[in-house]
């Protein structure tokens, strides 16, 4: 039966996690993304920042694999995409059906399902990591509650447990901070610097763009096109910031940086 | 004490009764298990479609001398692949699509049988089942359809779940997804066929999404909701079928009526999701 599952892309280390060259994608002949050229290397914590309809989502659906761009390259680990089972895409919340009768330690384990193969069962080794992964992200206790029962930050940690589960390589998470309160978010950066500290590739896409440039190694300013990506004291130029937000971000001179306030996105929602 | 026992065991006396036990038992089952998918995945309206689409399969095959459930298994899993089909062309609105075959399906099977003779009593018998006029040979049909779909959902258990819980991880984790979505077409469509014969065409729905709705109500977890679901529809296709011997009503309805009634029982009574739970929250602020 093994011949009904994708055949696994070649997984090349020595190349970088993501790479993309001259990626454009459409829907109804507006560009959705277009000419994105860039490439990431391996323990890097990415934050992805833009208005809403940048294209943070559709660029994190095409390099898991979900999207196909209409040109350009996209390499994973050197591949093409579609074969890889190493990159977890965790959508934003809005995206789960939160009354599924499902607990949460079944939710973690279907990270492993490629790895357990078709028509087996979860075994102990499995079940091992997946309690590990609850460990790891500080919600053992709460394994055996339905998914719904829990607290927006809770639930953000569920699926990040199951990328652990998954032993993700690349891990995109879509607007994970979104509406959280500090202790979530603080025991979801405690998580993603140990998986960095592993080697894993994160990318984040988020709206604040304080919590980007503090928290992240690298920022990548977005707007349908890649205005910048590197340091963020090199992206969150005046100049940058005004070209990804036009005028809706206000820029403050304070001592010998800037405030920064995205005046249009808090706890806005974006689908493509 | 005796009177009771008589009471219970008098309608098998009669071996259409105790054939009629059986295959009420295995749709009890079988449905309802598979229902879960249907009801967690929104798939009643096209549940609804399929069994309807099944009655010129029926039909045909009754005309050309065939097993009725080989008519019916054909066209189901044609059409179960066809709708897989539309369904992933994002541009056609699928359930406008389904409703045009469904009616169209339907119409062409209810054409067919009109022109028959004994129309009215065939009609009746494929639209509300026959539970009672159940053979052998049918209940061995059923026996074997009903252990191979339990069999696949046992076995596809977590493929089901991940494509109905989060088709995107199903793709990143490179899970042929379609596939997987079209074997639970094909599973829908074997079901549909082995409740026609106990509750019939218009009636299917209620054995896919009744007893699965009411578990949902409950159930925490999927298995216990299947294990539920399956009590549910089982223990109603046994009260529904001394209901119909001793109140003397059609069978496939006396089943469908004591799951509605226990679906609202859970409605109004449920712990956390139902009706009940919610006012005393809402009271206590």
């Amino acid at each position: 039966m093994a011949q009904l599952l994708t055949r696994p892309a070649n997984h090349d280390i020595s190349a970088p996690p993501i790479q993309m060259e001259g990626v454009s994608l459409r829907y109804d002949s507006t560009f959705v993304l277009r000419d994105i050229t860039f490439s990431l290397p391996a323990g890097q914590l990415v934050a992805v920042v833009g208005p809403n309809g940048a294209g943070k989502t559709t660029l994190f659906r095409i390099i898991a694999g979900i999207l196909r761009p209409e040109a350009g390259l996209v390499h994973v680990y050197g591949h093409k995409p579609g074969g890889h089972v190493c990159i977890a895409y965790v959508p934003q919340r809005s995206q789960v059906d939160w009354s599924f009768p499902i607990t949460v330690k079944e939710v973690v384990m279907m990270g492993r399902i490629r790895k357990i193969g078709l028509f087996r069962w979860p075994n102990r080794h499995d079940w091992k990591y997946v309690r590990h992964a609850l460990e790891r992200v500080g919600i053992s206790a709460l394994s055996n509650q339905q998914i719904g029962e829990l607290s927006g930050g809770q639930q953000q940690r569920v699926f990040l447990a199951q990328a652990l589960a998954q032993e993700a390589e690349i891990v995109l998470l879509d607007e994970p901070l979104t509406g959280l309160d500090m202790p979530s978010q603080e025991a979801i950066f405690a998580t993603l610097d140990e998986l960095k500290r592993e080697g894993v590739a994160i990318m984040v896409a988020m709206h604040d763009l304080n919590l980007a440039a503090e928290r992240f190694d690298q920022v990548m300013l977005l707007n349908r096109r890649l205005i910048d990506f590197g340091f963020p004291q090199d992206v969150f130029t005046r100049a940058s910031l005004l070209e990804a937000y036009g005028g809706n971000v206000h820029l403050l001179p304070e001592g010998e940086g800037m405030l920064i306030a995205d005046t249009c996105c808090e706890g806005g929602e974006e689908h493509l | 004490m005796d009177e009771i026992l008589h009471w219970l065991t008098q309608p098998f006396s009669y071996a259409f009764m105790i054939r009629g036990m059986w295959a009420s038992l295995i749709v009890g089952v079988v449905c309802p298990v598979l229902g879960t998918y249907v009801v967690l995945r929104g798939m009643a309206f096209l549940g609804d479609a399929l069994a309807h689409i099944i009655l010129p399969g029926v039909v045909m095959a009754f005309l050309l001398g065939w097993p009725l459930a080989a008519g019916a298994l054909l066209v189901g899993v044609l059409a179960a692949l066809a709708i897989g089909a539309l369904g992933r062309r994002s541009e056609i609105k699928q359930d406008a699509i389904i409703g045009v075959v469904f009616a169209g399906a339907f119409a062409l099977g209810v054409a067919l049988i009109s022109m028959q003779r004994s129309y009215a009593v065939d009609l009746a018998h494929i639209l509300f089942g026959d539970l009672l006029g159940v053979s052998n040979d049918d209940l061995w049909l059923m026996a074997g359809l009903g252990a191979l779909v339990l069999f696949t959902v046992f076995a596809l258990y977590k493929e089901f779940l991940v494509i109905s819980f989060d088709p995107v991880l199903a793709t990143t984790l490179r899970l042929p997804v379609s596939l997987l979505q079209n074997i639970l077409l094909v599973l829908l469509a074997i079901v549909i066929v082995i409740s026609i014969q106990a509750v019939g065409v218009a009636l299917v729905l209620a054995m896919l999404v009744t007893p699965a709705s009411t578990a949902y109500l409950i159930s925490r977890r999927l298995p216990s909701m299947m294990l539920l679901s399956a009590g549910i529809g089982s223990f109603s296709a046994v009260l529904g079928l001394y209901l119909s011997f001793y109140v003397n009503v059609a069978s496939g309805p006396a089943i469908v009526l004591v799951e509605t009634v226990i679906f609202v029982l859970a409605f109004a009574l449920a712990p956390r999701r139902g009706a009940l739970w919610e006012l005393l929250r809402t009271r206590r602020g």
